[in-house]
């Protein structure tokens, strides 16, 4: 192989790895179906390593791809429409349609992507096909990797995609970006599909972690792309969010594996480059006065960020932010968490009446962080007998191994045995 | 693209409507399909009476057997049924929403199937 011949193939391979779910969002497009245009994508792709070589790279290597696949579907379908008479309104669809713009400019590319991510996470899908179906037609993900990153069995994923895509086809799920006055409910739905492979990989309880890791740093990478597309403020907040809690990542548990809460966690070890970027971003999506749930939670996390040691968090702001997020999004999570603030801020025993407050109504009985945040007051106010209650309790409810572990040590620590005896 | 709009209802909200309420709630409802035979999504609907007319037939080993009631007891009823034109699913999802049960119960959309025949 010449030298050129070597640079053409590097340069398939590096368009492949930049620019192969552009060229299948927009064959999905001018196609009209999934795996008809997945098929184009791979023979246009396998028509570049041969061209390349020896015609030199196009100009415009997509535009090129994307017409090379367009033309080889097209090329396929005739052929099978000699034998298929079903296939001949397609064939003379897409001869009416010949002359439309292919590759088009780059706003056009940008909408393809849209339509694609907002066609993934239909809400008409059932949420797992959502996140399957995201991961696999605009991040690219293999179904095995997948299947390895949520710890399912890879006939199973593989499934879950079959049939959503089957029911995008007869179902007719239209390829479009939501009207005005649908998209803030449909950009919900996309966030959600983002924040859910986020957590996977961040609340790695079980599995590889480094698998698992992959996982938030695609979520991370999908949420940039809805910014870069879509640049509404909570797509904007929901970055924030996830860039923030990254940036404590590796300061979560110890080298043995046990849980370091946030106050404990070595704040050297933070990744500033990360939360200088979460910050930016939580101050650009409060300036558009359009917020919600995302951008609070990632304001909350800004603060804790730029606290240099636990002792300095601005502990007021935090209930105030957890105010204006209960407003907006009631629930009595937020309500606890707020709890737990207002402990940090006004002591021990004005967070302690709220929580009972909270567990009284009954929402969060079955929670276990609701028993250890009433445990960890109690512990503080001196009462241990409650206290060590409160972390049996917990210690019933959970079932993720660190966890279990810390509450375990914070039993032991009070002198208290793991099962109560008599 | 046809579907079919499954309207269920609670038999007993709508049964424990005042007279004014299920006046009112009917006028919607005959708003509702004088906007979608103008929007050109109509193509038919019907609505159903109460599940306790309802018979459910099958037929095993030749045998016919009849059983008083629905298919399927649920806390929401079939209750009636439109049969409209979309252009997609997006469309039928947006005509959907505007039917007055959608409010009180739900609405299944269901594309309808369409065979190539000879």
């Amino acid at each position: 192989m010449s030298q050129d011949e070597a640079r053409a193939r590097e340069m398939v391979e590096a368009v492949y790895r930049s620019d192969s779910r552009r060229v299948l969002a927009t064959l999905i497009r001018l196609l009209g179906d999934f795996d008809l245009a997945e098929e184009a994508m791979h023979e246009a792709f396998a028509a570049a390593v041969l061209r390349w070589p020896t015609d030199g790279v196009p100009a415009n290597p997509r535009a090129w791809l994307v017409s090379a696949g367009r033309f080889k579907a097209i090329d396929g379908i005739r052929r099978r429409a000699r034998f298929d008479a079903s296939l001949h309104r397609l064939v003379e669809q897409f001869d009416r349609e010949a002359d439309a713009p292919s590759a088009g400019d780059e706003e056009t590319v940008e909408d393809d992507q849209l339509r694609l991510i907002f066609t993934c996470c239909h809400p008409a899908l059932p949420p797992e096909a959502q996140i399957a179906l995201t991961l696999r037609e605009v991040c690219g993900l293999t179904t095995e990797e997948i299947a390895r990153a949520f710890l399912a069995p890879a006939p199973t994923v593989a499934q879950r995609i079959v049939r959503a895509k089957s029911k995008i086809r007869d179902a007719r799920i239209p390829y479009q970006i939501p009207a005005r006055t649908e998209l803030s409910d449909r950009l919900d739905a996309v966030l959600r599909v983002v924040y859910l492979v986020f957590n996977e990989g961040y609340s790695a309880s079980a599995g590889a972690s480094v698998t698992r890791h992959d996982l938030s740093a695609e979520a991370i990478r999908l949420g940039r792309l809805v910014v870069e597309l879509l640049p509404e403020p909570e797509a904007i907040g929901l970055l924030a969010l996830m860039l923030l809690h990254e940036s404590r990542r590796d300061t979560r548990s110890s080298p043995e594996g046990e849980l370091v809460l946030l106050a404990d966690q070595d704040r050297r070890r933070w990744d500033r480059a990360r939360i200088a970027e979460g910050t930016a971003l939580v101050q650009r999506a409060l300036g558009s006065r359009r917020f919600g749930p995302y951008t609070l939670q990632a304001a909350i996390a800004a603060v804790h960020a730029e606290a240099p040691t636990a002792g300095d968090t601005d502990w007021g702001q935090i209930v105030g932010l957890y105010e204006v997020l209960l407003r907006i999004e009631p629930s009595p999570v937020v309500e606890l968490n707020r709890a737990a603030a207002m402990a940090m801020r006004d002591g021990p025993a004005a967070g302690l009446a709220l929580v009972d407050g909270i567990l009284a109504r009954g929402e969060l009985q079955q929670y276990y962080l609701a028993h250890s945040a009433r445990a960890d007051l109690c512990r503080r106010l001196g009462r241990t007998d409650e206290a060590r209650a409160s972390y049996r309790r917990a210690l019933e409810l959970t079932r993720q191994e660190p966890e279990r572990r810390f509450l375990e040590r914070r039993l032991r620590e009070l002198g208290g045995e793991a099962v109560s005896r008599g | 693209m046809r579907y079919l709009c499954l309207i269920y209802d609670d038999e007993s909200t709508i049964g424990g409507m005042t007279k004014g309420a299920s006046d009112a709630f009917m006028q919607e409802y005959f708003s509702f399909t004088d906007a979608i035979r103008e929007s050109g999504h109509y193509l038919g609907g019907e609505a159903l009476q109460p599940v306790n007319t309802a018979t459910t037939v099958r037929v095993r080993n030749g045998r016919t057997a009849t059983t008083d009631g629905p298919f399927a007891e649920t806390k929401e009823q079939l209750g009636g049924f439109y049969l409209i034109e979309a252009r997609d699913l997006n469309d039928a999802i947006q005509v959907a929403a505007r039917i007055p049960s959608a409010r009180l119960g739900s609405v299944e959309v269901r594309p309808i199937m369409e065979f190539d025949r000879p």
